[in-house]
């Protein structure tokens, strides 16, 4: 594909962008405000490139669904808001459980319950992580951008191919209505990653055998070699099993398979951090509403500095413990009441005390609000 | 005395609502509330009604309204119909009233679940033949040949490819002690199905077409026109579902040409001729299941 010229479309579509661009060619999901131009846009353009588009009768359906196609070989997408997420918990568990790659875009809307359709919120971080039960891996990126909608998009579905994993991309309702200028990169321009496959022959395939990458080679269904999923735990043939100190090593496995690539998949942005006395931590929407408080409070002679996770989950912990010497104070402000505040305050407050600027009524924190917030805390 | 629009009650239950123009729903909630009276009290799922009707302070319902999630509405019926026979509560009527969608995709569990315990309820699916509160997506009962904006009619897809699926057979299958097909462009037949049904003990279930300008793509005032032409060219039937044996309301000998119905809808205008004939066929064959039911022991 050609360069492609500039043009003014909204987060949501952005995202769909990114997602065919990255390879997604299966989409099933149910309609959801306000996530629901990402399926209306599937459903155009996914037919165009071969690809399948299915409305399901549920939301459970959708997810189910997405984990039936991807086991076919397919990279696949469903995106869905409030109640929808929280309908699709159990699947996703078990995308988590059985290894199966897949990307769920969450348009995060205000909650619980039907709570608020049309309004934007971030109230879903902690559900992202511990949503579904039991404990398991995840992975969370979280755009701020209508540019970052397809980048992430695309990064999400490398990550769910490399590392085979649900990922979220989380937007909130702000980022997946608003509309920006943004020239998308070509596809040459693009890393595709693509699952690793079975080099050996069908009957010595083992599922779940486990070499130093982590990752478990995975056969498309359909193509000779036969295997069994499970939301079960299993052993390395994908079986059902009992044995207790198989499930002790297949569930330490699964919470550590991420550690030894970090580095790859732990994303954030820094802005004026390097003098910073007050360092904001915000994403998604309301990191843009920090960083033109920055701009304010710079201008005043009061250093102010941002980090930004792009990755939420993993929390990029680490990065963030590294640039705590010349804090004085962290203020968190979140569209919600204090969700990843709290994953701050594990790891910061024995160094640096963490206070949070809260709003939770469907408007954006506005620059004003974190700037009255700094003042406060200075 | 059978119930007409020439005697009933003066009093209104449902006003004031922020429907569409010409909104083949509201007519439905309006019209059942006459039947159903002010000791009504409703279930609603996330649908256009309840977005439509419950806008503070300005709520549309006279009488107890709840707007549940959205796959709960049969279950919900379920807990209040049983704790209202619990606590001998016997002049209250408990109403579903869902979207198409609402119905027969995301809640036909719970309502499958609700007809089998047998739990005293109404349930009125209002079809506008998609998710019209969310922006026209396809549902279960949308006809096929619709255009919707996930069923797009560009050059790689023609709108909707599958047909209606069929709830009043799937409550027929549960032997539901009354099931009923009905038309918002037939009040009175509507009105005397909705009395039926309050006086029957056990679940109720009436499906009825609602014609809905906004995602159907023609002018307000057509609602009543478009519902009666779906009806005469057989494209939606009137029938019951009563002890067993189906009655058949309206029963033509012939039937109009497809194409007057479907010309008059933005929805249908990429349709050609071979969809015509495809769907005439479905048509047929739909009847002559209906009718083998005729003076059968269900």
């Amino acid at each position: 594909m050609t360069m492609r010229k500039a043009s003014l479309i909204q987060g949501n579509r952005a995202c769909t962008e990114g997602a065919l661009a990255a390879g997604v060619r299966f989409y099933a999901g149910y309609p959801i405000t306000p996530s629901t131009e990402i399926a209306e846009i599937m459903s155009e353009e996914l037919p165009k490139l071969g690809g399948k588009f299915v409305q399901m009768e549920d939301e459970i359906a959708g997810m189910a669904c997405i984990l039936g196609a991807a086991l076919t070989g397919k990279k696949v997408l469903t995106a869905s808001s409030g109640p929808g997420i929280s309908l699709k918990q159990e699947a996703i568990g078990y995308a988590a459980m059985a290894e199966i790659p897949c990307v769920i875009v969450n348009v995060q809307r205000l909650g619980p319950s039907t709570g608020g359709p049309t309004s934007s919120a971030q109230g879903d971080i902690m559900q992202a992580r511990w949503g579904t039960h039991g404990d398991h891996p995840i992975i969370a990126l979280c755009p701020s951008s209508v540019y970052e909608c397809f980048t992430l998009t695309v990064t999400a579905v490398n990550f769910a191919e490399k590392f085979r994993t649900p990922v979220y991309v989380l937007l909130d309702e702000i980022v997946g209505h608003m509309r920006e200028n943004v020239e998308l990169p070509t596809y040459e321009e693009i890393k595709i990653i693509d699952r690793k496959k079975p080099t050996c022959a069908p009957k010595e395939y083992k599922p779940y055998k486990i070499d130093e990458s982590m990752i478990p080679a995975m056969a498309d269904f359909g193509t000779g070699y036969k295997w069994h999923v499970t939301g079960l735990f299993h052993d390395e043939t994908g079986f059902p099993t009992g044995k207790t100190d198989v499930i002790d090593s297949q569930l330490n496995r699964l919470m550590t398979k991420f550690s030894k690539y970090e580095d790859e998949i732990l994303l954030w942005e820094e802005n004026q951090l390097e003098d910073a006395e007050i360092l904001l931590v915000a994403y998604g929407s309301t990191a843009r509403s920090a960083l033109d408080a920055i701009e304010t409070l710079r201008n005043e002679g009061i250093k102010v500095g941002l980090f930004r996770p792009i990755t939420i989950w993993p929390f990029p912990e680490k990065v963030l413990r590294g640039k705590l010497e010349k804090l004085k104070h962290i203020i968190v402000p979140e569209m919600n009441y204090g969700q990843l505040m709290l994953e701050v305050e594990r790891v910061c407050k024995d160094k640096v005390s963490v206070s949070g600027l809260f709003k939770v009524n469907g408007l954006p924190i506005t620059p004003d609000e974190i700037i009255a917030k700094v003042r406060e805390v200075l | 005395m059978a119930v007409s629009i020439k005697n009933l009650p003066d009093q209104e239950l449902f006003y004031g609502h922020k429907a569409c123009q010409g909104c083949g729903g509201a007519i439905v909630a309006r019209l059942a509330l006459k039947v159903l009276g002010e000791r009504t009290c409703i279930v609603l799922p996330a649908s256009c009604i309840s977005s439509v009707t419950t806008i503070y302070p300005q709520m549309s319902f006279l009488v107890n309204s709840l707007t549940s999630s959205f796959p709960a509405t049969g279950a919900v019926l379920s807990g209040m119909a049983a704790a209202c026979k619990a606590q001998g509560l016997k002049d209250v009527t408990v109403l579903g009233f869902a979207g198409d969608g609402g119905t027969i995709d995301i809640g036909l569990q719970a309502l499958s679940g609700a007809v089998e315990r047998g739990d005293d309820f109404i349930y009125i699916c209002y079809d506008n033949e998609a998710y019209m509160n969310t922006g026209v997506q396809r549902s279960g009962l949308t006809p096929y040949g619709a255009w919707t904006t996930t069923t797009p009619t560009n050059n790689n897809a023609v709108g909707e490819k599958k047909f209606k699926k069929n709830l009043f057979e799937i409550m027929m299958a549960h032997r539901i002690p009354y099931c009923a097909t009905a038309s918002v462009a037939y009040p009175n037949d509507l009105l005397n199905k909705l009395a039926k049904a309050k006086e029957i003990q056990g679940p109720k279930v009436l499906h009825v077409q609602a014609p809905c300008p906004t995602g159907w793509g023609h002018g307000p005032e057509k609602t009543v026109e478009i519902g009666k032409l779906a009806v005469r060219t057989g494209l939606w039937y009137l029938a019951e579902y009563e002890n067993g044996q189906v009655t058949i309301n309206t029963n033509p000998k012939e039937f109009k040409p497809v194409k007057d119905y479907f010309s008059k809808q933005k929805r249908f205008r990429h349709l050609t001729e071979e969809d015509f004939r495809i769907i005439e066929e479905h048509r047929d064959t739909e009847w002559k299941i209906l009718r083998n039911y005729l003076g059968k022991d269900e």
